[in-house]
Protein backbone atom coordinates (compact mmCIF):
# COMPACT_ATOMS: atom_id res chain seq x y z
CA UNK A 1 0.00 0.00 0.00
CA UNK A 2 1.08 3.20 -0.77
CA UNK A 3 1.18 5.87 2.23
CA UNK A 4 -1.84 7.93 2.87
CA UNK A 5 0.47 10.94 2.58
CA UNK A 6 1.19 10.38 -0.85
CA UNK A 7 -2.29 9.04 -1.70
CA UNK A 8 -3.40 12.90 -0.45
CA UNK A 9 -0.77 14.33 -2.62
CA UNK A 10 -1.45 12.29 -5.66
CA UNK A 11 -5.15 13.03 -5.43
CA UNK A 12 -5.21 16.46 -4.83
CA UNK A 13 -2.45 17.09 -7.44
CA UNK A 14 -3.98 15.14 -10.53
CA UNK A 15 -7.58 17.10 -9.40
CA UNK A 16 -5.51 20.13 -8.96
CA UNK A 17 -3.86 19.67 -12.77
CA UNK A 18 -7.68 18.86 -13.95
CA UNK A 19 -9.01 21.81 -12.70
CA UNK A 20 -6.46 23.99 -13.94
CA UNK A 21 -6.75 22.47 -17.47
CA UNK A 22 -10.12 23.15 -17.50
CA UNK A 23 -9.28 26.87 -16.38
CA UNK A 24 -7.01 27.09 -19.39
CA UNK A 25 -9.17 25.88 -21.71
CA UNK A 26 -12.39 27.95 -20.69
CA UNK A 27 -10.08 31.34 -20.78
CA UNK A 28 -9.32 29.88 -24.00
CA UNK A 29 -5.38 30.07 -23.24
CA UNK A 30 -6.00 26.03 -24.22
CA UNK A 31 -6.98 24.92 -27.40
CA UNK A 32 -9.29 21.83 -26.79
CA UNK A 33 -7.44 19.64 -29.16
CA UNK A 34 -4.42 20.24 -26.87
CA UNK A 35 -5.77 19.43 -23.69
CA UNK A 36 -6.70 15.48 -24.57
CA UNK A 37 -3.12 14.12 -23.18
CA UNK A 38 -3.22 15.96 -20.50
CA UNK A 39 -6.88 15.83 -18.93
CA UNK A 40 -6.60 12.22 -19.61
CA UNK A 41 -3.11 12.07 -17.81
CA UNK A 42 -4.51 13.57 -14.76
CA UNK A 43 -7.67 11.64 -14.64
CA UNK A 44 -5.05 8.10 -15.13
CA UNK A 45 -3.10 9.40 -12.34
CA UNK A 46 -6.25 10.41 -10.27
CA UNK A 47 -7.80 7.35 -10.77
CA UNK A 48 -4.83 5.39 -9.54
CA UNK A 49 -4.41 7.34 -6.45
CA UNK A 50 -7.93 7.29 -5.39
CA UNK A 51 -8.63 3.54 -6.17
CA UNK A 52 -6.89 1.11 -3.72
CA UNK A 53 -7.49 -1.64 -5.63
CA UNK A 54 -6.95 -0.82 -8.85
CA UNK A 55 -3.64 0.34 -8.00
CA UNK A 56 -2.32 -2.78 -6.50
CA UNK A 57 -3.42 -5.07 -9.51
CA UNK A 58 -1.57 -2.90 -11.84
CA UNK A 59 1.07 -2.96 -9.90
CA UNK A 60 1.08 -6.71 -10.04
CA UNK A 61 0.51 -6.57 -13.22
CA UNK A 62 3.51 -4.78 -14.30
CA UNK A 63 5.91 -6.92 -11.62
CA UNK A 64 6.46 -3.35 -10.11
CA UNK A 65 7.33 -3.83 -6.35
CA UNK A 66 6.39 -0.52 -5.02
CA UNK A 67 2.52 0.56 -5.56
CA UNK A 68 4.17 4.39 -5.87
CA UNK A 69 6.63 3.81 -8.76
CA UNK A 70 3.37 2.67 -10.31
CA UNK A 71 1.90 5.68 -10.11
CA UNK A 72 5.76 7.50 -10.67
CA UNK A 73 5.36 5.12 -13.41
CA UNK A 74 1.99 6.64 -15.41
CA UNK A 75 3.36 10.06 -14.92
CA UNK A 76 6.51 9.20 -17.17
CA UNK A 77 4.76 7.89 -19.91
CA UNK A 78 1.97 10.79 -20.19
CA UNK A 79 5.22 12.79 -19.67
CA UNK A 80 6.89 11.31 -22.80
CA UNK A 81 3.78 11.15 -24.72
CA UNK A 82 3.32 14.78 -24.39
CA UNK A 83 6.76 15.74 -25.08
CA UNK A 84 6.69 13.56 -28.31
CA UNK A 85 2.97 15.14 -29.48
CA UNK A 86 4.89 18.75 -29.05
CA UNK A 87 7.64 17.59 -31.50
CA UNK A 88 5.25 16.01 -34.06
CA UNK A 89 3.88 19.61 -33.45
CA UNK A 90 6.46 21.75 -33.90
CA UNK A 91 7.88 19.35 -36.78
CA UNK A 92 4.04 20.73 -38.11
CA UNK A 93 4.54 24.24 -37.05
CA UNK A 94 7.80 24.46 -39.16
CA UNK A 95 6.53 23.08 -42.30
CA UNK A 96 3.66 26.20 -42.12
CA UNK A 97 6.09 28.73 -41.35
CA UNK A 98 8.55 27.96 -44.23
CA UNK A 99 5.56 27.66 -46.85
CA UNK A 100 4.35 31.21 -45.53
CA UNK A 101 8.14 32.59 -45.54
CA UNK A 102 8.40 31.24 -49.51
CA UNK A 103 4.92 32.89 -50.37
CA UNK A 104 6.16 36.36 -48.56
CA UNK A 105 9.26 35.70 -50.49
CA UNK A 106 7.35 35.52 -53.37
CA UNK A 107 5.16 38.50 -53.27
CA UNK A 108 7.82 40.33 -52.89
CA UNK A 109 9.19 39.73 -56.31
CA UNK A 110 11.87 42.37 -57.33
CA UNK A 111 11.89 42.15 -61.26
CA UNK A 112 14.86 44.57 -62.76
CA UNK A 113 12.58 45.36 -65.82
CA UNK A 114 9.54 46.55 -64.16
CA UNK A 115 9.33 50.03 -62.07
CA UNK A 116 12.97 50.35 -63.19
CA UNK A 117 12.37 54.46 -63.18
CA UNK A 118 11.17 54.73 -59.83
CA UNK A 119 13.80 53.15 -58.07
CA UNK A 120 16.41 55.98 -57.63
CA UNK A 121 19.83 55.28 -58.45
CA UNK A 122 18.95 52.21 -60.10
CA UNK A 123 20.70 51.40 -63.67
CA UNK A 124 20.39 47.91 -65.73
CA UNK A 125 23.46 46.30 -67.30
CA UNK A 126 24.28 46.92 -70.95
CA UNK A 127 21.39 49.08 -71.23
CA UNK A 128 20.26 52.71 -70.66
CA UNK A 129 17.71 53.76 -68.14
CA UNK B 1 11.03 27.31 -74.28
CA UNK B 2 11.78 29.83 -71.36
CA UNK B 3 14.28 28.86 -68.68
CA UNK B 4 14.90 30.31 -65.38
CA UNK B 5 18.06 29.53 -63.47
CA UNK B 6 17.70 29.95 -59.59
CA UNK B 7 20.78 30.90 -57.36
CA UNK B 8 19.97 30.07 -53.47
CA UNK B 9 22.15 33.19 -52.11
CA UNK B 10 23.08 33.44 -48.04
CA UNK B 11 25.83 36.58 -47.44
CA UNK B 12 27.33 36.37 -51.05
CA UNK B 13 27.76 39.62 -51.14
CA UNK B 14 30.73 40.39 -53.72
CA UNK B 15 30.15 37.26 -55.35
CA UNK B 16 26.44 36.28 -56.04
CA UNK B 17 26.63 39.67 -58.81
CA UNK B 18 29.32 37.78 -60.64
CA UNK B 19 27.91 34.46 -60.69
CA UNK B 20 24.90 36.67 -61.85
CA UNK B 21 26.75 37.95 -64.62
CA UNK B 22 28.08 34.60 -66.03
CA UNK B 23 25.20 32.84 -66.11
CA UNK B 24 23.25 35.99 -68.16
CA UNK B 25 26.55 35.84 -70.19
CA UNK B 26 26.23 31.58 -71.42
CA UNK B 27 22.58 31.47 -71.23
CA UNK B 28 21.34 35.08 -72.94
CA UNK B 29 17.79 33.49 -72.93
CA UNK B 30 17.41 32.90 -69.50
CA UNK B 31 15.57 34.65 -67.02
CA UNK B 32 18.51 35.11 -62.95
CA UNK B 33 16.20 34.59 -59.77
CA UNK B 34 18.13 35.20 -56.91
CA UNK B 35 16.61 33.55 -53.95
CA UNK B 36 17.82 36.21 -50.67
CA UNK B 37 17.87 33.77 -47.96
CA UNK B 38 17.39 37.19 -45.53
CA UNK B 39 20.98 37.81 -45.78
CA UNK B 40 22.20 40.51 -43.87
CA UNK B 41 24.45 42.03 -46.35
CA UNK B 42 24.09 43.47 -49.64
CA UNK B 43 23.40 40.26 -51.57
CA UNK B 44 19.83 41.27 -53.00
CA UNK B 45 20.69 44.95 -54.08
CA UNK B 46 24.10 43.20 -55.76
CA UNK B 47 21.97 40.80 -57.73
CA UNK B 48 19.12 43.05 -58.62
CA UNK B 49 22.18 45.25 -60.17
CA UNK B 50 23.63 42.40 -61.98
CA UNK B 51 20.12 42.15 -63.30
CA UNK B 52 18.65 39.21 -61.66
CA UNK B 53 15.10 38.90 -60.69
CA UNK B 54 14.91 38.60 -56.61
CA UNK B 55 12.81 37.63 -53.94
CA UNK B 56 13.92 37.65 -50.51
CA UNK B 57 12.83 35.33 -47.53
CA UNK B 58 11.62 37.41 -44.74
CA UNK B 59 13.78 35.16 -42.15
CA UNK B 60 15.85 32.55 -42.67
CA UNK B 61 15.12 29.14 -43.48
CA UNK B 62 17.57 26.97 -45.08
CA UNK B 63 19.38 25.96 -48.73
CA UNK B 64 16.46 23.48 -49.42
CA UNK B 65 13.60 26.16 -48.34
CA UNK B 66 15.19 29.29 -50.88
CA UNK B 67 15.34 26.37 -53.56
CA UNK B 68 12.31 25.59 -53.18
CA UNK B 69 10.87 28.66 -53.09
CA UNK B 70 12.83 29.22 -56.19
CA UNK B 71 10.87 26.23 -57.79
CA UNK B 72 7.51 27.76 -57.09
CA UNK B 73 8.15 30.88 -58.83
CA UNK B 74 9.40 28.77 -61.87
CA UNK B 75 6.05 26.65 -62.34
CA UNK B 76 3.74 29.93 -61.09
CA UNK B 77 5.31 31.67 -64.25
CA UNK B 78 5.39 29.21 -66.72
CA UNK B 79 9.00 28.30 -67.25
CA UNK B 80 9.42 25.05 -68.95
CA UNK B 81 13.08 24.40 -67.58
CA UNK B 82 14.44 25.70 -64.22
CA UNK B 83 18.28 24.97 -62.91
CA UNK B 84 19.86 25.55 -60.46
CA UNK B 85 23.15 27.03 -59.49
CA UNK B 86 25.58 28.37 -56.29
CA UNK B 87 26.02 31.46 -55.61
CA UNK B 88 29.42 31.34 -54.09
CA UNK B 89 31.02 31.46 -57.62
CA UNK B 90 31.92 27.50 -56.96
CA UNK B 91 30.31 26.65 -60.26
CA UNK B 92 31.06 27.97 -63.94
CA UNK B 93 27.98 28.67 -65.51
CA UNK B 94 29.09 27.37 -69.04
CA UNK B 95 28.50 24.15 -67.90
CA UNK B 96 24.31 24.77 -67.77
CA UNK B 97 24.62 25.12 -71.83
CA UNK B 98 26.18 21.12 -71.78
CA UNK B 99 23.78 20.13 -69.15
CA UNK B 100 20.97 22.29 -71.20
CA UNK B 101 21.61 20.13 -74.44
CA UNK B 102 21.87 17.21 -72.38
CA UNK B 103 18.56 17.71 -71.12
CA UNK B 104 16.58 18.61 -74.18
CA UNK B 105 18.56 16.08 -76.72
CA UNK B 106 17.70 12.81 -74.06
CA UNK B 107 14.34 11.38 -72.75
CA UNK B 108 15.97 12.89 -69.70
CA UNK B 109 14.44 14.66 -66.59
CA UNK B 110 16.62 16.12 -64.43
CA UNK B 111 20.61 16.89 -65.60
CA UNK B 112 22.94 16.63 -62.94
CA UNK B 113 26.65 18.19 -62.74
CA UNK B 114 29.17 16.20 -61.60
CA UNK B 115 32.54 16.76 -60.35
CA UNK B 116 33.43 13.54 -59.88
CA UNK B 117 32.46 11.96 -63.34
CA UNK B 118 35.52 12.59 -65.28
CA UNK B 119 38.17 11.39 -62.48
CA UNK B 120 40.33 13.60 -63.35
CA UNK B 121 40.83 14.11 -59.32
CA UNK B 122 40.09 18.20 -59.96
CA UNK B 123 37.91 18.38 -57.25
CA UNK B 124 40.03 17.06 -53.71
CA UNK B 125 37.30 17.78 -51.00
CA UNK B 126 38.28 17.01 -47.41
CA UNK B 127 38.32 13.53 -46.15
CA UNK B 128 35.40 13.61 -44.29
CA UNK B 129 33.31 15.45 -46.99
CA UNK B 130 34.96 12.69 -49.92
CA UNK B 131 33.57 9.82 -47.26
CA UNK B 132 30.24 11.53 -46.86
CA UNK B 133 29.55 12.23 -50.33
CA UNK B 134 31.07 9.18 -51.45
CA UNK B 135 28.87 6.99 -49.32
CA UNK B 136 25.82 8.77 -50.30
CA UNK B 137 26.85 8.34 -54.36
CA UNK B 138 27.29 4.36 -53.43
CA UNK B 139 23.91 3.91 -51.93
CA UNK B 140 22.07 5.92 -54.50
CA UNK B 141 23.51 4.08 -57.00
CA UNK B 142 22.64 1.31 -55.48
CA UNK B 143 19.09 1.97 -54.95
CA UNK B 144 18.58 3.81 -58.25
CA UNK B 145 20.56 1.27 -60.28
CA UNK B 146 22.55 3.62 -62.11
CA UNK B 147 25.34 5.32 -61.73
CA UNK B 148 25.64 8.61 -59.54
CA UNK B 149 28.85 9.91 -58.55
CA UNK B 150 27.90 13.44 -56.99
CA UNK B 151 24.50 13.60 -55.21
CA UNK B 152 25.20 16.30 -53.55
CA UNK B 153 25.74 18.61 -56.78
CA UNK B 154 23.91 22.02 -56.49
CA UNK B 155 24.64 22.44 -59.79
CA UNK B 156 21.10 20.95 -61.21
CA UNK B 157 18.75 21.45 -64.25
CA UNK B 158 15.35 20.08 -64.27
CA UNK B 159 11.83 20.03 -66.66
CA UNK B 160 9.10 21.79 -65.29
CA UNK B 161 7.51 18.63 -63.83
CA UNK B 162 10.38 17.62 -61.62
CA UNK B 163 10.21 21.08 -59.70
CA UNK B 164 6.92 20.94 -59.71
CA UNK B 165 6.86 17.80 -58.28
CA UNK B 166 9.23 19.55 -55.78
CA UNK B 167 6.99 22.47 -55.01
CA UNK B 168 5.10 19.42 -52.61
CA UNK B 169 6.09 18.56 -49.24
CA UNK B 170 7.75 15.72 -50.96
CA UNK B 171 10.69 17.92 -50.84
CA UNK B 172 13.41 18.48 -47.68
CA UNK B 173 13.86 21.96 -46.50
CA UNK B 174 16.95 21.46 -45.03
CA UNK B 175 19.24 20.39 -47.39
CA UNK B 176 18.14 18.28 -50.23
CA UNK B 177 20.85 15.46 -51.20
CA UNK B 178 21.36 11.80 -52.44
CA UNK B 179 17.55 11.25 -50.94
CA UNK B 180 15.78 13.16 -53.42
CA UNK B 181 17.34 11.62 -55.82
CA UNK B 182 16.65 8.69 -55.09
CA UNK B 183 12.72 9.82 -54.43
CA UNK B 184 13.22 11.29 -58.22
CA UNK B 185 13.90 7.61 -59.48
CA UNK B 186 11.28 5.91 -57.56
CA UNK B 187 8.71 8.90 -59.11
CA UNK B 188 9.55 7.81 -62.03
CA UNK B 189 12.17 10.54 -63.20
CA UNK B 190 15.08 10.03 -64.99
CA UNK B 191 18.81 11.11 -63.63
CA UNK B 192 21.17 11.94 -66.05
CA UNK B 193 24.95 13.09 -64.62
CA UNK B 194 27.14 15.79 -66.69
CA UNK B 195 30.69 15.61 -65.77
CA UNK B 196 31.43 19.72 -65.06
CA UNK B 197 34.50 20.83 -63.51
CA UNK B 198 33.99 22.80 -59.67
CA UNK B 199 36.43 24.78 -57.60
CA UNK B 200 36.57 23.92 -54.14
CA UNK B 201 33.73 25.63 -51.91
CA UNK B 202 34.90 28.82 -50.40
CA UNK B 203 33.74 27.12 -47.08
CA UNK B 204 31.22 29.62 -45.89
CA UNK B 205 28.25 28.60 -48.52
CA UNK B 206 24.82 27.22 -47.90
CA UNK B 207 26.07 23.89 -47.77
CA UNK B 208 28.26 24.45 -44.89
CA UNK B 209 25.47 23.47 -42.76
CA UNK B 210 26.55 19.76 -43.50
CA UNK B 211 27.65 19.29 -40.19
CA UNK B 212 28.94 15.95 -41.01
CA UNK B 213 27.77 13.43 -37.77
CA UNK B 214 24.67 15.03 -38.42
CA UNK B 215 24.18 14.68 -41.97
CA UNK B 216 25.14 11.55 -42.52
CA UNK B 217 22.58 10.38 -39.72
CA UNK B 218 19.81 12.74 -41.20
CA UNK B 219 20.55 11.08 -45.04
CA UNK B 220 20.25 7.51 -43.81
CA UNK B 221 17.17 8.34 -42.22
CA UNK B 222 15.96 9.79 -44.66
CA UNK B 223 16.84 7.35 -47.71
CA UNK B 224 15.50 4.53 -45.56
CA UNK B 225 12.17 6.49 -45.02
CA UNK B 226 12.31 7.48 -48.53
CA UNK B 227 12.41 3.65 -49.56
CA UNK B 228 9.19 2.62 -46.69
CA UNK B 229 6.89 5.15 -48.03
CA UNK B 230 4.83 4.38 -51.24
CA UNK B 231 6.14 5.39 -54.70
CA UNK B 232 4.81 8.80 -55.20
CA UNK B 233 2.91 10.26 -58.30
CA UNK B 234 3.89 13.08 -60.09
CA UNK B 235 2.22 16.33 -60.15
CA UNK B 236 -0.26 16.26 -63.71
Amino acid sequence: MISTNLRIIAIAGSLALLLFIIELVRRRRLKEEYSVLWVTTAIVVLLLAAWGGLLHDVTHVLGAISQASTLYFFGLIFVIFLLLHFSVRVSNLERRVVAMIQEIALLSANRPNEGANDRPGYEQEGSAP
Amino acid sequence: MSLLIIIPAFNEEGRVGKVVRDVKRSLPQADVLVVNDASSDGTAAEATAAGAITVTLPVNAGYGAALQTGYKFGVRNGYSIVGQIDADGQHKAEYLVEMLSALEAQNVDVVIGSRFLDRDGHYQPSLARAVGIGLFARIASLITRQHISDPTSGLQLMRINVASFFCSEVYPTDYPDADILILLHRTGFQIREVPVQMLPSPGDSMHAGHRSLYYVYKMLLSIFVTMLRPRPRPAP
